[in-house]
C-alpha cells in the first residue's frame, strides 16, 4: 500500500511501470512515466508505435490483466490510488469518473448488440434509471454528437454505421456517464480528413461543455498542436520531453522531438526539397539500447563525451515547467535548436 | 488534350462498376460506381499524386492501370499502346515496364519465402538472365534501397514495417519498371520512417528515371512528391493541376474542403484560421448522387448542380476542375492576363 498523501492534481501518474514478461525477456512498455493533468486541461501523449503512450492508458483505465502485467508506481485520480486499489473498485470509476475513446470503434464495439443497448448498459450501470429513460438519454447523447435522425439510428448495429458515425458514437458512450476523465487513444486515426475535422471539434466543444481533463493519444502532431495544452512526448516507454504545446512546438529541446518535426511534410510551409528523417528505427522494448534509448538514433550523441551510451538521462526541468531527457546542457540544446534546427525547419 | 511526346501512361473514361447481386442466379440489383470515367495522362518522369478520401475510388484507379482488375469502360494507354483488352500472355512482357507497390508491408510479402526469393521472383517469372545471376542482382537492388544485402537468406518477420516497405520496393525496382503505381506507400509506417521512405521514392526517382503514380490520402505526402496531383471525389476526378496552384489556389470546393481540414502543427494556427467544416460523410458510391456528386455536402451547391453534372475544364494553364461555380475565380481574372484562361 502506498502512503504518500493524495496530490491536488486531478490526475497524477507517479514512476508508473508497466511490464510484461514473455518468453524473449521482460517489455518494458512504461518504465518510470510521471505527469498530472488537471480538469478542463488537455495532454497530448505523441510516440511512434511501441513507445508505450496506448499501455499507459490502459494502466490509467485499469485494463491490463494483473496475471501477465506487472503494474508498479502510482496513479492518483482525485485523490484515490488506482494501482493498489481492488479490481472492484477501479471497476466502479471506470465509465463514471474515466472513460476511453478507443482507436478502432469496430472492434471495440460489440457486434450483436445495437448502438443504443451498449450506450444503455453503461449508463444503467451507474445511474438507476429505467430502461426507457436510458434509451432516451442514448438518443440525446447520439443526437449532441451529431449523428442523424438518433431516435431511428439508436436502434442499429455497429456495422450498419460508417466509420465516422461509429467514431461519433463510441464518444457518445464514452460520455454518457460525464466522465471527468477523458481518454481517446488515436480517436481520428482510422478518419478521413474531413470527418476528422468534424470529430477533433466535437471533441473539443464537448470538453468545454463538460470541463473534464482530456488525454488524447497520436502520432499526429498536427491533432496535438490543435487540441492540447501540454505535450508529452514518449520514447521507448519513457517521457522524453514534457511542455506547454508552444514550448513543444517553438522550442523544443529534445533531439527525437526536432527528429519528429523533421520528418513531417507540412502544408503550412512552402514545399521542401527533401524531409529531415530521423535514422534507424524505433528500438525494442525488450533490449532498449544502454543509456539514453535514443541514442542509437541522435544525431548529437557525440556530444555528450559517452554519456548518452553509458548512463540514462534523467527528465530535468529546463525552464518553466518545460521538462527534458537529454545529457546535453540546456544551454547546449537550445543553441543547437536556433542555430541548426529551426533555421533547416523553417527554408527547407 | 494534345498529345504530349513524351506521354507514357494516358487513362481516358475509365470505369469500373463492381456488380452487386443477390439469390441463387446472381441476379444484378446494382452497381457500385468505383471508379466512374476518369481521365489523366502521366508524362515520363513525373509524379502524378491522386489524393481523396476512402471510397474515392483511387485504389480501383491504380488496380485498374497495372490491370490487376478488368475495367467496366474505358482505356488505358501505356506507351503508345492500348494495353485495355490486352491478353494476359501478351500483358505479360509488358509488366516488368509497370509495377506496383502496396500499402501494407505485412500482408504483400509471402512470409514463407526470404527476401532473396521474394527480390528475385521478378526475374524467374519474366525469365530474365541477369550477368552475374540472379542473387547479385537481387543483392545490389537491396544495397540500392537501403538494405543490407546480407539480409538476402531472411525472412520478412525478421524485419520492421519500414525495411519491410523497402523489400517491396527492391521487389518493384528489379526489373527496371519505368511506371511505378504506390498505393499509400508510407500510411503503414511511423512518422520518422515514412520520411525515410519518401526520401527513398525520390532518390530512386531520380538515380533511374522512374515515373510514379502515387495514391494516398496523406494530402501533405502527395504534395512533398507530386509534381501534378489529381483529387478524386467518389469514382471521379473533380480536379488535377500542377503541385503549386493545386494546393495554392484550390479551384474545386472540396479540394479547399480537404485542404482546410488538415490539422496544421502549428499551435498559432489554433485561432483565426478559416475552416470549411464538410457536413456528413461521403455518400455511398452504390447511390451516387446524380450530376455533381459533391453536392449533397457543398455549401455552393445550386439548382444547377442536381441537375447538370459538370465537366473538367481547364481554368488556368494545366489545372482542370469540375465544378459549375470553381473557388479562386476572381484571383484568377485579376492575376491572369486574358490568355490561358481558357483553353
Amino acid at each position: 500500500m502506498t502512503v504518500s498523501p493524495a496530490t491536488d492534481a486531478f490526475l497524477e501518474l507517479r514512476d508508473l511501470r508497466i511490464h510484461f514478461p514473455t518468453d524473449d525477456g521482460l517489455v518494458k512498455s512504461v518504465d518510470g512515466l510521471s505527469y498530472r493533468l488537471d480538469r478542463g486541461k488537455t495532454l497530448g501523449i505523441v510516440g511512434e508505435s511501441g513507445s508505450g503512450k496506448s499501455v499507459t492508458s490502459l494502466g490509467v483505465l485499469g485494463l491490463h490483466n494483473r496475471r501477465n502485467a506487472q503494474v508498479s508506481g502510482e496513479i492518483w485520480l482525485d485523490g484515490l490510488e488506482l494501482v493498489s486499489a481492488p479490481e472492484d473498485v477501479v471497476r466502479g470509476l471506470r465509465g463514471k469518473k474515466m472513460a476511453m475513446i478507443f482507436q478502432d470503434p469496430l472492434s471495440a464495439m460489440h457486434p450483436y448488440y445495437t448502438i443504443g443497448n451498449q450506450i444503455i448498459e453503461a449508463y444503467r450501470i451507474h445511474n438507476k434509471v429505467s430502461k426507457s429513460v436510458a434509451r432516451k438519454h442514448a438518443i440525446d447523447m447520439l443526437g449532441r454528437v451529431g449523428i442523424p435522425q438518433p431516435d431511428r439510428r439508436v436502434d442499429d448495429y455497429p456495422h450498419e454505421f460508417s466509420g465516422g458515425m461509429r467514431q461519433r458514437a463510441m464518444i457518445a458512450m464514452a460520455l454518457s456517464c460525464d466522465p471527468e476523465l477523458l481518454i481517446a487513444d488515436e480517436p481520428t486515426t482510422a478518419l478521413d480528413v474531413t470527418v476528422q475535422a468534424q470529430i477533433l471539434d466535437l471533441m473539443r466543444d464537448l470538453q468545454r461543455e463538460f470541463d473534464s481533463a482530456l488525454i488524447i493519444i497520436t502520432h499526429d502532431l498536427g491533432v496535438v498542436a490543435e487540441l492540447s495544452d501540454d505535450i508529452l512526448v514518449m520514447y521507448g516507454g519513457k517521457c522524453i520531453e514534457y511542455g506547454s504545446t508552444d514550448d513543444i512546438f517553438y522550442n523544443p529541446e529534445h533531439p527525437y522531438t526536432w527528429g519528429l518535426l523533421g520528418s513531417m511534410p507540412r502544408l503550412d510551409r512552402e514545399p521542401t526539397d527533401r524531409l529531415q528523417p530521423i535514422k534507424g528505427t524505433p528500438p525494442s522494448l525488450i533490449n532498449v539500447p544502454p543509456g539514453c534509448a535514443f541514442s542509437p538514433r541522435c544525431p548529437y550523441g557525440s556530444r555528450t563525451g559517452g554519456l548518452s551510451t553509458g548512463e540514462v538521462p534523467e527528465l530535468t526541468e529546463s525552464r518553466g515547467g518545460h521538462k527534458v531527457r537529454c545529457h546535453m546542457p540546456p544551454a547546449e540544446r537550445r543553441s543547437i535548436w536556433e542555430s541548426d534546427v529551426k533555421p533547416m525547419l523553417e527554408t527547407t | 488534350m494534345s498529345e504530349h511526346p513524351d506521354m507514357l501512361l494516358s487513362v481516358k473514361d475509365l470505369s469500373k462498376h463492381f456488380p452487386i447481386t443477390t439469390g441463387l442466379l446472381k441476379r444484378q440489383v446494382g452497381a457500385v460506381k468505383a471508379v466512374d470515367g476518369v481521365s489523366f495522362d502521366v508524362v515520363k518522369g513525373e509524379t502524378l499524386g491522386v489524393v481523396g478520401e476512402s471510397g474515392c475510388g483511387k485504389t480501383t484507379t491504380g488496380r485498374l492501370i497495372t490491370r490487376l482488375i478488368e475495367p467496366t469502360a474505358g482505356k488505358v494507354v501505356f506507351e503508345g499502346e492500348d494495353i485495355t483488352h490486352m491478353s494476359q500472355s501478351r500483358l505479360r512482357p509488358l509488366r516488368r515496364d509497370m509495377q506496383m507497390i502496396f500499402q501494407d508491408p505485412y500482408s504483400s510479402l509471402n512470409p514463407r519465402h526470404t527476401v532473396g526469393t521474394i527480390v528475385g521472383a521478378p526475374f524467374r517469372i519474366q525469365g530474365i538472365k541477369t550477368e552475374h545471376g540472379i542473387k547479385r542482382a537481387v543483392q545490389d537492388i537491396l544495397s540500392l534501397v537501403g538494405l543490407n544485402p546480407e539480409h538476402y537468406n531472411r525472412y520478412p518477420h525478421e524485419f520492421s514495417g519500414g525495411q519491410r516497405q523497402r523489400i517491396g520496393i527492391a521487389r518493384t525496382l528489379a526489373l527496371k519498371p519505368k511506371l511505378i503505381i504506390a498505393d499509400e506507400p508510407v500510411s503503414a509506417l511511423d512518422v520518422s520512417i515514412q520520411a525515410q521512405v519518401v526520401n527513398l521514392l525520390e532518390d530512386l526517382q531520380n538515380e533511374l528515371g522512374l515515373t510514379y503514380v502515387v495514391i494516398a490520402h496523406d494530402l501533405s505526402v502527395v504534395r512533398h512528391i507530386s509534381d501534378r496531383v489529381a483529387v478524386m471525389y467518389l469514382g471521379k476526378v473533380v480536379e488535377i493541376g500542377g503541385r503549386k496552384s493545386l494546393y495554392s489556389s484550390p479551384l474545386h470546393p472540396y479540394t479547399n474542403a480537404l485542404l482546410s481540414a488538415v490539422p496544421i502543427p502549428d499551435p498559432a494556427n489554433r485561432t483565426g484560421r478559416e475552416r470549411i467544416r464538410l457536413q456528413g460523410d461521403v455518400p455511398s458510391p452504390l447511390n451516387p448522387p446524380p450530376a455533381c456528386r459533391f453536392h449533397t455536402r457543398c455549401w455552393k451547391a445550386q439548382e444547377v448542380c442536381k441537375t447538370v453534372e459538370p465537366v473538367l475544364t481547364e481554368l488556368a494553364s494545366g489545372h482542370q476542375v469540375a465544378c459549375h461555380f470553381p473557388e479562386n475565380m476572381p484571383v484568377l481574372e485579376t492575376t491572369a492576363p486574358a490568355e490561358n484562361t481558357t483553353a
